[in-house]
């Protein structure tokens, strides 16, 4: 059961064959069994997990089950859940029980899923390996010496482990993408502003998105379908149409169902600091996609190598002022001895918040600070929209893009902890489409060394059907999303 | 534009977070390697670039001044931090948030 | 104070206004003054993690009323901010303004500047530089628990709008009358309720003085949070003089922010901040451009009262008011629509005017710390006025004996209409001439030698004989009617 699909779970609880509160005990059994080792959630309230678990019994005998009814899923740390320890990986926020509801968190219960907890993660969402959580790092389910990427760390594990049906994460500059390829599942990054960022803890506003982490193109369409919608609480949400993502699906069959599809390959993807065996492993995947019928064009992103310092710029500017709520007066960590009010801020902040969060607060604080910010945050926009510009450049030619979404497999842990710069590198060929807004995926695509490799899809504003289409189109010819690592069936 | 120690100081100072001297060397050499990484932007010429603060040209959407918050004081004061200084009481005493005395 | 001739005193105005709205710039939560601590902080105003702030469309309504009462530039595009700094009633860390493009670009407002002493009274235009939207911050309680500040949140994210001038004004005495002409004209347009005493409207003043003559700025200091015109005299005065006397003592003046204490009528630094501020500005990603469109401008011009400056043109024109009593009336919209509504309802403009600038007016000063402190609450409504007017102009009554009605309508002395007064109250005036003519005959025939003194030329007798002859009828007798019977048979 814990390797089948949201819609073979759904149809297991429509025709009564499983009880919702007996799938979600299976996945709690399985926390219960995986979870101490591979440390994938922060927050776990099992009486609270089986009442909601109950009252989806309840709606599904009542013929009122939506998709996603009864099935258990994990939420990212980041999210606010009322009445649940929300921290956000930060001892900052270890305390802290959040009073409301994110509006993705309430999505899923609108559709009556069952929250299993809530997943570990780089603290602040600043990090690419989970290891600057204050709760610890995350194993890699595929070899627990290594680490499952980050942010979303802890959804990574928790799907690739099959410690959940699929999980929620949120993409700064590669958060859902980057551990998707490293744990070997699907995650999609939607367009900036179609999922609300309401209740979804700030890093950097501007590029902060929250999408699925699942097994398949046709899980994370299922979840979309939920997250997605227009929420006036959220300035920046879309007012776009609801759609349903799973609608031309079906439709992906026979020889070549991407007769047509024109899929451009930046040749700024495939350069050093590639990986040769992950490029092996890409290029085959896009070999694949030529048999289902895509034309493959080389395009060209001449901006996107200065993706990383326009981002190292932007994010933290940006999360440097969204963390200074963070100041022991009204939540969160107040240092435990204070002289004074300058002294309690400082303290409180010095010791709420890891090494990682703090770098970053300083590198925001600087390109802000007075004399520094021409040069460094308006340069920054300024190359942001020649990035962007590339894009809309690039989409003339194609339809999708297609690159390796990581430029290595996943590392050991503490190999590049102590190396900020290594670190950011792992974001090289995510980061762009953030700054742009544009979607990204990260799918399946084999193995090396015994590692998963990711393949990354982008696509143009609110395309997001159609990558999954595409995606779903490798996964009917493919399984490598349906592999698990072993010593966890 | 090369950091120092002076401005490590500054900036954190700035941003509220206590540092002391080891750690602010540890710091900078950190920051000076990230510092390295941003500056990859000064080669590009971008006179006359619009920047670009949203990925989306729209504009703000207006809310109607209609009262929708309800009175959570409560709820919200639960997770008042503890006072500290040798108090385990909550930083909370008749609905307001207690800190140190805030001097003009 | 101002006594020194060789300086020139230059101020500029920084005044937060606050927003006639029902809820918050950002987020859903009452306003209301008074409510218990933190009862009106909702998520936002507390800065949850992972809140966003949404814009209130009446903020926005109000700024662009603001615009176009000032004739400003309302540029199509302005951007919201934010302003980093740590303070304990700033629960975000930053204050989310409006920066490098306000929502209101350059403007002007006329002032009236009084007489004073010889100085005769005058007009001067001070230009508006710009007017931004923000949110206030909360309020810090001192003294509840020793040694602790209590922190209110129900402030945080009430709507401002904080119009700034350009450092136009010469003296304290400008500086005021730009501040009370602010105040009655965000009063006006409605969008605020200029409650000084709340803190609805408050003003942050710059001084520097230079030597008479030159063009170069002094450094300025900025006497902050004055909530009271007066206040703002004297602190100007005592700043301006602090200034002088320090620089012709050969000092120099640091520029710093100020407090005026209303005990000791001084001016005193704040504590000198530890570093210079640098609040690291930069466009609100959370919040995207705000746009205002010809269309915008036009709908919301469509809802703008006439303003004080029209007004007061029409009032000479079409009532025909001295340009006095048509600007007194118009320094409030209050008495203007009072006004207004006394002649809708029958009385002629220029005893209405003389009225309400008179008799009404100083019973609204010497009642300023009661119940009726304002023409809008006074127990006198403009129909109970325009009726009172209405029985002098028929003649049922004498102005003097209006004055008695007016007093008893004031008080509530007697329910009911202004007639039912003037009945029980037995005021209606003597106008029937027989009657007149009786009074008159028993006057000059009480009176030979007055009689004797007006044939002979003296005019001053006539008035006598008239006092006597009112005197005579108590007071009700309609005194043109007096007049004119005793011409008629002195002559005769």
């Amino acid at each position: 059961m814990i390797n089948n699909s949201l819609k073979t779970l759904s149809q297991m609880l429509a025709k009564k064959e499983i009880s919702s509160v007996e799938m979600t005990q299976t996945f709690l059994n399985r926390i219960n069994q995986y979870n101490p080792s591979i440390n994938a959630y922060i927050a776990l309230d099992n009486a609270k997990t089986l009442a909601q678990a109950k009252v989806a019994d309840a709606r599904i005998a009542a013929g009122n089950a939506a998709p996603l009814t009864g099935i258990p899923f994990a939420q990212k740390d980041i999210f606010c859940a009322k009445g649940w320890q929300t921290t956000c990986g930060s001892k900052m926020l270890a305390n802290f029980i959040a009073p409301y509801d994110a509006h993705v968190v309430a999505q899923f219960d609108a559709a009556g899923a069952v929250n299993l907890g809530k997943t570990n993660m780089d603290e602040f969402a600043m990090g690419s390996s989970n290891e600057t959580s204050y709760f610890g790092g995350v194993k890699n389910p595929w070899d627990f010496d290594r680490v499952p990427g980050g942010s979303s760390g802890g959804s990574a594990a928790a799907v690739a482990a099959r410690l959940c049906a699929a999980a929620t994460g949120t993409d700064t500059g590669g958060s859902i993408r980057q551990p998707a390829s490293l744990c070997g599942f699907t995650g999609l990054k939607p367009t900036y502003g179609l999922v609300s960022r309401y209740g979804m803890i700030a890093f950097a506003s501007s590029l902060d998105q929250a999408g699925p982490m699942a097994k398949s193109a046709e899980d994370c369409a299922l979840m979309l379908n939920v997250m997605a919608g227009f929420d006036v609480r959220d300035s920046t949400s879309l007012n776009h149409p609801k759609e349903d993502y799973t609608r031309g699906l079906s439709q992906m069959t026979g020889d070549k169902p991407l007769n047509g599809l024109k899929i451009g390959l930046p040749k700024e993807f495939f350069g050093d600091g590639l990986d040769a065996n992950v490029a092996k492993v890409v290029q085959d995947a896009i070999a694949e996609y030529k048999k289902l019928g895509a034309e493959l064009i080389e395009i060209s992103l001449p901006s996107s190598h200065l993706s990383i310092p326009v981002y190292y710029v932007l994010a933290p500017a940006e999360a440097s002022s969204n963390l200074s709520r963070y100041d022991g007066v009204r939540y969160g960590h107040r240092a435990a001895e204070y002289s004074d009010l300058n002294d309690m801020y400082m303290k409180s902040r010095a010791e709420g918040f890891g090494a990682e969060v703090k770098r970053r607060i300083l590198i925001g604080t600087y390109v802000l600070s007075a004399g520094y910010y021409d040069a460094y945050y308006l340069k920054a926009q300024q190359i942001r929209r020649l990035i962007a510009d590339d894009f809309v450049q690039a989409f003339k030619q194609c339809d999708i893009i297609m690159g390796p979404t990581a430029p290595s497999t996943a590392f050991k842990a503490g190999e590049k902890a102590d190396d900020p710069v290594a670190m950011y590198l792992q974001d090289v060929y995510t980061i762009a489409t953030n700054l742009a807004g544009l979607p990204g995926m990260s799918i399946p695509a084999g193995f090396s060394n015994g590692l998963p490799v990711g393949l990354q899809l982008m696509g143009n504003y609110f395309d997001e059907a159609r990558m999954l289409e595409v995606a779903h189109a490798y996964q009917q010819v493919t399984d490598w999303h349906l592999a698990m690592p072993k010593g966890i069936e | 534009m090369a950091l120092n120690i002076t401005d490590i100081k500054r900036i954190a100072h700035l941003a509220r977070i206590d540092i002391s001297e080891a750690e602010a060397g540890a710091t900078l050499t950190k920051l000076t390697g990230i510092l390295g990484l941003i500056e990859q932007m000064q080669a590009v010429d971008t006179t006359g670039i619009v920047p670009m603060s949203h990925s989306q040209d729209l504009v703000q959407r207006l809310r109607e001044d209609v009262i929708t918050a309800i009175n959570e004081r409560e709820l919200f004061q639960a997770n008042a931090p503890v006072l500290g200084n040798g108090s385990a009481e909550k930083a909370v005493d008749g609905g307001l948030y207690l800190v140190p005395k805030v001097i003009d | 104070m101002m006594a020194n001739n060789n300086w020139e005193v230059v101020i500029g105005l920084e005044t937060h206004t606050q927003l006639k709205t029902n809820t918050k710039i950002f987020s859903g939560a009452s306003i209301q003054y008074g409510a218990e601590p933190n009862t009106q902080a909702d998520e936002v105003s507390t800065a949850l993690p992972g809140v966003l702030p949404v814009l209130n469309g009446q903020a926005v309504e109000c700024a662009i009323k603001f615009g176009l009462a000032i004739n400003a530039e309302i540029p199509e595009r302005s951007v919201f901010s934010r302003k980093n700094y740590f303070y304990p009633d700033l629960p975000k860390g930053y204050q989310i303004s409006q920066f490098e493009l306000p929502i209101v670009a350059k403007g002007a407002v006329i002032i009236q500047v009084p007489a004073n002493g010889k100085n005769a009274a005058y007009e001067k235009v001070i230009n508006i530089t710009r007017a931004h939207l923000e949110e206030d911050a909360g309020k810090s309680n001192h003294g509840v628990v020793e040694g602790m500040s209590g922190i209110d949140l129900n402030r945080a994210g009430t709507p401002l709008l904080e119009i700034v001038t350009e450092p136009d004004m010469r003296s304290a005495a400008e500086a005021v009358a730009y501040a009370k002409k602010l105040h009655e004209l965000v009063q006006w347009i409605g969008i605020c309720d200029g409650n000084m005493q709340e803190g609805s409207f408050r003003c942050d003043v710059n001084v520097s003085v230079r030597p008479k003559g030159t063009e170069k700025l002094g450094t300025r200091r900025e006497i902050k949070n004055l909530n009271s015109f007066k206040f703002m005299q004297e602190a100007i005065e005592y700043e301006t003089q602090w200034q002088i006397e320090t620089l012709e003592d050969g000092g120099k003046i640091q520029q710093a922010t100020v407090l005026f204490n209303p005990d000791t009528g001084e001016t005193k630094a704040m504590r000198s901040k530890e570093e210079a501020n640098d609040y690291r500005y930069f466009p609100d990603p959370d919040l995207l451009p705000l746009e205002v469109t010809a269309a915008d401008k036009a709908r919301v011009q469509a809802t703008m009262p006439e303003l004080p400056e029209a007004m007061k043109a029409r009032f000479e024109s079409e009532y025909g008011l001295s340009n006095y009593d048509a600007a007194s009336l118009t320094t409030s919209r209050d008495v203007a629509d009072y006004f207004v509504e006394t002649v809708k309802h029958g009385a002629q403009a220029k005893p209405a005017a003389n009225w309400i600038l008179g008799a009404l007016t100083a019973k609204l000063n010497t009642e300023l710390n009661t119940e009726h402190k304002s023409i809008a609450s006074n127990p006198i409504s403009a129909r109970l006025l325009a009726a009172l007017l209405k029985r002098v102009q028929d003649n049922n009554i004498s102005n003097n004996a209006a004055k008695q009605v007016f007093e008893a309508m004031w008080v509530g002395e007697i329910a009911g209409d202004v007639d039912a007064i003037i009945e029980a109250k037995g005021l209606k005036q003597e106008s029937d001439s027989g009657a007149i003519e009786g009074i008159i005959d028993e006057v000059l025939a009480a009176n030979p030698a007055m009689v004797e003194e007006f044939k002979a030329g003296r005019e001053k007798a006539f008035n006598a004989l008239i006092g006597q002859a009112m005197k005579a009828s108590k007071g009700k007798a309609n005194p043109a009617q007096v007049n004119e019977i005793l011409k008629k048979k002195l002559a005769a």
